[in-house]
C-alpha cells in the first residue's frame, strides 16, 4: 500500500494525542492550572494536528462533514464521530481542570472516547480482507498499545509506559510473524482471482497498461519492501526498546522524558510507514505481484 | 446509507467469455469514450496525455495471462477486469459519506460523485481493483454498467447495453439480469460453468466469467495419421539405410 505521509502523520500524531487524553482523563499528571493547560494543549494539539493532516489525504476535503454520516456501517465514519466526541468531551474536562475542578467521571468518559477513536482508526485497516497483513486483531492491539504507551510517556506515567512499551514490542513482533505467514500462504491467489486455476497455473503475460495507474500506485507499492528488515529493526528500537531501556537505566526528568518521547515518536513514524509500505493488497496479483 | 440492500429486485451484470475474448481492448476504449463524453458524472481524466508518462482513469482494463496445464501447451487468456457489482460489495459498506451505494432496484454499485470526499477507502476494500480515483475530479470513478445507456429511451434498442458490450467485436461480453435464472445470461453461465472471481473474499460477485473451453483442433481429424512404418520406396530406402 502507498504510504501516504498525511495518513502516517495523522495516525501517529492523533494516536499520541488520544493516548495522552486517555491518561489525563484517567487522572494522570498533577499540578496547578498551568500544568493542566500545558497538558491539555499538548493532547488537543496532537489530536487536532493529526485530524487536520488527514484532510490533506482527501480528494474533496471541503466535503469532510459528510464523513460523519455513515457511523452505522463505516469504521472511517465511526472514527470521525468518536474523534470529535473525544476532543469535545476532553476539552470540557480540561477547561474544568484548569479552573480547579477535576471531574473523574468526565475524565473517564473522555478517556474511553479517545481509546474508542484509536480503535476505530485501527479497524479501518484490520477490516480489510484485501490486505492479508492487516486483517488481524493484532492491528488494533498495536494501535491501542502505541497510543497508550506514547500517552504514558507524555503524561510522565513511566512505570505504566515501561509495561506498555514492552507489550507494544511483543505485539509488533507477533504481527510481523503472523503477517509474513499470511502473505506466504494467502487465501486469494492468481488462480482464484482469475478463476483460471482449473486449467493450470496462471501467470501474468502482459499487463493492461505499461505505465502506472491509480491502482498500481496506491495498492501495488513495492518500494518499502526492499529495506523492510532494516526498517523494522530501526522502528522497533526507536519506538519501544530504546525508550524502555533508557527509562529503566536512568531517572526520567524533563530532558530525558522529552528525548524518550521524541525517540518513540520517530520510531512510530517508521513503524507506521512500514505498516503501509510493506502491506500487500490482493489486487497486486492481477499485476504479477502480491 | 451505505448499508447494502438485503436483496435486489434484479441483479444486472456482465458475463465475460474468456474463451472468445481476443484482447483487442475495444471495450476499454469504448468505455473510456462513453464515460468521458456522455456528460453523466465527471469525465475520465487523462494526465500528461501527450507527454513522457501518460496515465488516465479507466473503468475497464484487459490483462493477458498465460495458463500452463499439467499436460499440454501453454495457453494465452485475455482477461477484462472491471467492477463485478458484488452482492456483498465491501466498497459500499466502508464508505464514510454514503456516496457509495448499491441500487436496490437492479443491484448496480454506483458512486454519488457530489457526495464523494475522495478518501479512497472503497478502492482499498475492493479485491478486484475496480475503482480508480480520478486525479482531476478528486472523486472515485467506477463502472456504472452505463446506467445512462441501459435505461435511455433516446437510444436505439440495440444501444441500450453497456458501451463495452456494444463494442465487443467477438461477442465476448454479455449483459443481463443474473438474478433471473431464465435470462439468457443466466442460462449461458449455467451451460458454460461460469465462475466467481476470488470467491474466498466473500464479495459474492454478480458478474461471471466463462472459463476457456478445451481446445478443439479442427484440422487434425482431416489429416492422415502419420504411419509408424513407411511403405513403398521410402520404406525400402529407410530399411536399406538402416542396414548400412
Amino acid at each position: 500500500m502507498h504510504p501516504a505521509p498525511s495518513i502516517i502523520v495523522f495516525t501517529v500524531l492523533s494516536g499520541l494525542g488520544f493516548g495522552l487524553m486517555a491518561w489525563l482523563g484517567a487522572g494522570a499528571a498533577h499540578g496547578g492550572p498551568l500544568v493542566a493547560a500545558a497538558f491539555a494543549a499538548l493532547a488537543l494539539g496532537l489530536a487536532g494536528a493529526g485530524l487536520l493532516a488527514s484532510l490533506l489525504h482527501l480528494g474533496q476535503p471541503r466535503r469532510f462533514l459528510r464523513a460523519f454520516s455513515q457511523w452505522r456501517s463505516s469504521w472511517l465514519s465511526r472514527e470521525a464521530v468518536l474523534a470529535v466526541a473525544a476532543i469535545s468531551v476532553f476539552a470540557a474536562y480540561a477547561l474544568l481542570w484548569i479552573l480547579g475542578l477535576r471531574l473523574a467521571p468526565l475524565g473517564a468518559l473522555a478517556a474511553a472516547l479517545a481509546l474508542a477513536a484509536v480503535f476505530c482508526t485501527a479497524m479501518i485497516y484490520a477490516q480489510m480482507r484485501t490486505v492479508p497483513r492487516w486483517r488481524s486483531p493484532l492491528t488494533p492491539a498495536i494501535f491501542l498499545l502505541s497510543a497508550l504507551a506514547g500517552g504514558a510517556l507524555l503524561a510522565d506515567a513511566i512505570p505504566a509506559a515501561q509495561v506498555l512499551l514492552a507489550a507494544l514490542a511483543l505485539a509488533q513482533l507477533a504481527a510481523w510473524a503472523r503477517g509474513d505467514r499470511a502473505v506466504a500462504a494467502p487465501d486469494t491467489t492468481l488462480a482464484s482471482a482469475t478463476g483460471l486455476g482449473g486449467l493450470g497455473a496462471p501467470r501474468l503475460l502482459a499487463p493492461p497498461h505499461t505505465g502506472p495507474n491509480y491502482v498500481t500506485r496506491e495498492m501495488v507499492h513495492v518500494i518499502g519492501r526492499r529495506h523492510a528488515a532494516r526498517l523494522r529493526a530501526a522502528g522497533l528500537a526507536l519506538a519501544a526498546i530504546l525508550p524502555l531501556a533508557v527509562s529503566v537505566a536512568l531517572p526520567v526528568g524533563h530532558l530525558v522524558g522529552a528525548a524518550l518521547v521524541l525517540s518513540h515518536l520517530a520510531g512510530m513514524l517508521v513503524l507506521r510507514w512500514i505498516f503501509f509500505a510493506e502491506a500487500e493488497h490482493v489486487v497486486g496479483l492481477y499485476y504479477g505481484r502480491l | 446509507m451505505t448499508d447494502l440492500p438485503g436483496r435486489t429486485e434484479r441483479s444486472l451484470g456482465l458475463v465475460i467469455d474468456l474463451d472468445t475474448c481476443v484482447g483487442c481492448h475495444a471495450c476499454v476504449v469504448s468505455c473510456k469514450e462513453w464515460n468521458t463524453s456522455s456528460g453523466t458524472g465527471a469525465p475520465l481524466a487523462d494526465l500528461d496525455a501527450y507527454g513522457a508518462r501518460p496515465e488516465g482513469t479507466f473503468l475497464n482494463r484487459v490483462h493477458a495471462f498465460e495458463v500452463t496445464p499439467e499436460d499440454g501447451p501453454t495457453r494465452v487468456v485475455h482477461f477484462p477486469r472491471s467492477c463485478l457489482h458484488c452482492a456483498d460489495a465491501p466498497c459500499v459498506t466502508v464508505c464514510p459519506t454514503g456516496a457509495s451505494y448499491k441500487r436496490a432496484s437492479d443491484g448496480i454499485v454506483l458512486v454519488d460523485e457530489d457526495a464523494c470526499i475522495g478518501c479512497g477507502l472503497c478502492a482499498w476494500a475492493c479485491p478486484y481493483g475496480a475503482r480508480e480515483m480520478d486525479a482531476a475530479a478528486g472523486v472515485m470513478k467506477k463502472c456504472t454498467l452505463c446506467v445512462d445507456r441501459i435505461d435511455n429511451a433516446n437510444l436505439a434498442e440495440a444501444d441500450r447495453v453497456p458501451a463495452c458490450v456494444r463494442a465487443c467485436p467477438t461477442g465476448a461480453r454479455h449483459f443481463g439480469d443474473l438474478a433471473d435464472p431464465t435470462s439468457p445470461v443466466s442460462r449461458l453461465v449455467a451451460a458454460r460453468g461460469g465462475v466467481d472471481l476470488a470467491p474466498e473474499q466473500g464479495t459474492r460477485p454478480v458478474n461471471k466469467y466463462l472459463p476457456p473451453r478445451a481446445p478443439v483442433d479442427l484440422l487434425a481429424p482431416l489429416l492422415d495419421p502419420v504411419p509408424a512404418e513407411a511403405g513403398g520406396f521410402l520404406g525400402w530406402l529407410d530399411r536399406a539405410l538402416d542396414r548400412l
